[in-house]
């Protein structure tokens, strides 16, 4: 308890000084001034997001290969933060283009590709919805994550080549263009921020996890002996009766 | 691979086994062992875990924790042993839009037989389905069709032959000609696990007689007991 | 025995039942004809208009017909338990998938084999010039799906809804397929019309890393 609030506490005081820095330190933008702000948030959570895409990967891996339940724990936890990230991405986008462009979307590489990425992971948590049985589940899940890891590259590329051969107004050619060095610390230190925040939510959610197995686990073991008494009472009842 | 007669004899041993669907025990810590050449009545209600105990044998459903094991058994390679089993499951197992002959044919090919054809044929004759061997499964009646998923069993003279309840769907004429190919086949040497109700089929073959209820094993006559016992006690009203 | 020649009988089995009843063949075919007419019925199509959106129009409904057809691949096997009778036999799980690709490639071509001309004669739009090539984009996509929803089906299998969720899952993989059929088949409608090396390579790659991946993880795909 005591280190859930300890991480809570240094959380909040770190977002604290990252809305500070974004807003005090970050020097103002030439073309889009305050609005542009909203970037060192939009990217930083994409990053975190691919960090969780990279984590349920491995658990996916490692599920096929090891069986254990908690590469599954592991997984569906990381699709859900990473779901929250990119959830943050396309929200923080259209906010961040409406202003500048005038448009809420306006089908850039970037958002599109997240676009792509954030049904897949819906695809796979309803996937998962729809089978009852653990292992059933977490083999099922884990192959289509397979798939769907694989597919990003080509994703990637796809999207990419598609919108570089239809042009159309790029956003957030910000940060290609280059950095000023302050900015570069602040997106730094947010990134990292995102990081750290990512982490503590797939932790989060293992434990959860780990703790309904945990306690399916327990109510088994107790229904057993339940039945193992009802049965040895009736084999009693049943050889008094029948002497 | 011959397609007369099988070669050697398979026994299959469980151990410690436990089988669970979701929330769901089908099998719990099971310990069994059934050697090469007994013929095992598998008694028990729908429910109870038999057709769970006789997947596992057919290789087909993985135990949650502990394992089974085919002594007598030494190469490593499970299609080796996949061709060994034989199952006569509680569906047919054969497809309704491909007729008799078709079917048996097909996984003749698919067991890598040798003379396809004449063995499906040959297969056919045993089962009694010549006549029918060109109709499509679909048109049979409930005993043919028991008869196409008994001669699909059959196909590459498994080993270790597993039914489940195959007297269900056939008549009297049907139940003594499965009788008389059960006996044929433990001459042969095959072991045979048959799930049953005890009510109607002819009882003598059998070596032993195991009673599953919840989950687990209430009886068991052993390899070198007398099963007729316990047969008798359970065929009435299963 | 060795996966090609397994794969092989599978693949007769799947053409030989479909064969009798035509059931799968005659309800995608005329869903696609559906499809396409309706689509007319959305935007004005004169020659212009279906330059634009035919390619996409045409890959759409082939994905959409695609996903309604593919997911009896495996589903069908459950009726009679005969998906035990494949497992036990001693056949490589990935050979029985192969031989299920195959079957279904060979379905999806048939329903396109239907579907080009009516698409061609709807839209006034002359197919002869590039047909060679656009066989190959279309075998390539084609192929794409195939690989990909015939694993889904194996995966959908032991769900629930499965019927839906197969196009859930289909769909949003299949977008570099989309992307990049649809772009290739729309640099072949223009006046000079151009096999686009680009878009070929990323099908290509597609078809390849899935196929690989269906291979690699085959022996997962149907446990109980």
């Amino acid at each position: 308890m005591k280190r859930r609030t300890l991480t809570t506490v240094i959380l909040a005081g770190l977002f604290f000084f990252a809305g500070y820095a974004v807003f005090f330190i970050a020097p103002d933008e030439a073309t889009m001034h305050a609005i542009q702000r909203i970037f060192y948030f939009h990217a930083s959570s994409g990053w975190a997001a691919m960090e969780g895409t990279g984590i349920v990967f491995f658990a996916n891996v490692a599920y096929l290969w090891k069986r254990q339940p908690k590469w599954d724990w592991l997984a569906v936890s990381a699709v859900e933060v990473s779901l929250a990230f990119w959830s943050v991405v396309l929200v923080t986008g259209p906010i961040w283009a409406h202003p500048v462009w005038g448009v809420w979307w306006a089908w850039d590489w970037r958002l599109t590709l997240t676009l792509i990425l954030w049904v897949l992971y819906v695809a796979y948590l309803i996937l998962r919805t729809l089978i009852d049985d653990f292992e059933r589940r977490a083999s099922s899940s884990a192959i289509f994550g397979v798939f769907v890891f694989l597919g990003v590259p080509l994703d990637y590329l796809s999207i990419r080549i598609w919108r570089t051969q239809h042009p159309q107004p790029v956003l957030f050619d910000g940060p290609d263009s280059g950095l000023a060095p302050t900015m570069a610390k602040v997106f730094f230190f947010c990134s990292a921020l995102m990081t750290f925040l990512m982490i503590v939510l797939v932790v989060q959610r293992y434990r959860l996890e780990r703790l309904k197995h945990e306690a399916e686990e327990t109510r088994l073991v107790l229904e057993e002996r339940a039945e193992t008494e009802y049965r040895n009472r009736e084999v009693e009842r049943r050889t008094a009766l029948g002497g | 691979m011959s397609a007369a007669s099988s070669s050697a004899s398979l026994g299959v041993a469980f151990e410690q086994v436990e089988k669970r669907y979701g929330a769901f025990v089908a099998l719990r810590k099971v310990s069994l062992t059934i050697s090469a050449g007994e013929c095992v009545a598998l008694l028990g209600h729908n429910g109870s875990g038999k057709t769970t105990l006789l997947k596992m044998a057919a290789l087909l459903v993985k135990p949650t924790s502990g394992r089974v094991t085919f002594p007598g058994f030494h190469a490593k390679h499970s299609t080796a042993l996949r061709r060994q089993i034989g199952l006569v499951g509680h569906n047919t197992l054969v497809y309704d839009d491909l007729t008799a002959k078709e079917n048996l044919e097909l996984f003749a090919r698919l067991y890598d037989l040798g003379r396809p054809r004449e063995r499906a044929a040959e297969v056919l004759e045993a089962v009694g389905l010549t006549s029918r061997a060109d109709y499509l499964v679909r048109t049979f009646s409930r005993g043919m069709r028991q008869r196409v998923a008994i001669a699909r069993a059959l196909l590459p003279s498994p080993s270790l032959l597993l039914l489940d309840e195959p007297a269900a769907g056939l008549d009297q004429q049907g139940l003594l000609w499965l009788a008389g190919m059960l006996q044929t086949l433990r001459a042969q040497g095959s072991t045979i696990i048959m799930s049953t109700h005890a009510r109607n089929e002819s009882t003598g073959i059998f070596t032993r007689a195991v009673s599953i209820s919840g989950g687990r094993v209430e009886r068991d006559t052993g390899p070198s007991g007398d099963p007729r016992p316990l047969l008798e006690e359970l065929r009435v009203g299963a | 025995m060795d996966t090609i020649r397994a794969a092989a009988i599978i693949l007769r089995k799947e053409v030989r039942a479909e064969m009798r009843t035509r059931e799968l063949l005659q309800t995608t075919v005329t869903f696609v004809i559906i499809v396409v007419v309706l689509f007319s019925f959305a935007f004005e199509p004169s020659a212009a208009e279906a330059r634009r959106y035919g390619p996409g129009l045409l890959w759409i409904a082939l994905l959409f017909a695609g996903s309604l057809m593919l997911n009896p691949s495996f589903a069908k096997e459950q009726s009679n338990d005969t998906i035990y009778a494949l497992r036990m036999a001693p056949v490589s799980l990935f050979s029985i998938y192969l031989g299920k690709v195959l079957a279904n490639l060979l379905f999806l071509a048939l329903t396109e084999v239907v579907l080009l001309p009516v698409f061609a004669v709807l839209y006034n739009v002359s197919l002869w010039p590039v047909l060679g090539r656009l066989i190959l984009v279309l075998f390539l996509g084609t192929f794409g799906m195939a690989v990909t929803g015939t694993v889904f089906s194996a995966v959908a299998m032991q769900a629930r809804m499965r019927e839906v969720l197969l196009p859930l899952l289909l769909l949003p993989v299949s977008v570099p397929l989309l992307i990049s059929s649809v772009e290739a088949t729309a640099e072949l409608f223009t006046d000079a019309p151009v096999l686009d090396r680009t878009w070929l390579a990323v099908l290509v790659a597609f078809d390849i890393v899935f196929f690989v991946a269906a291979w690699l993880l085959s022996d997962y795909l149907l446990e109980e």
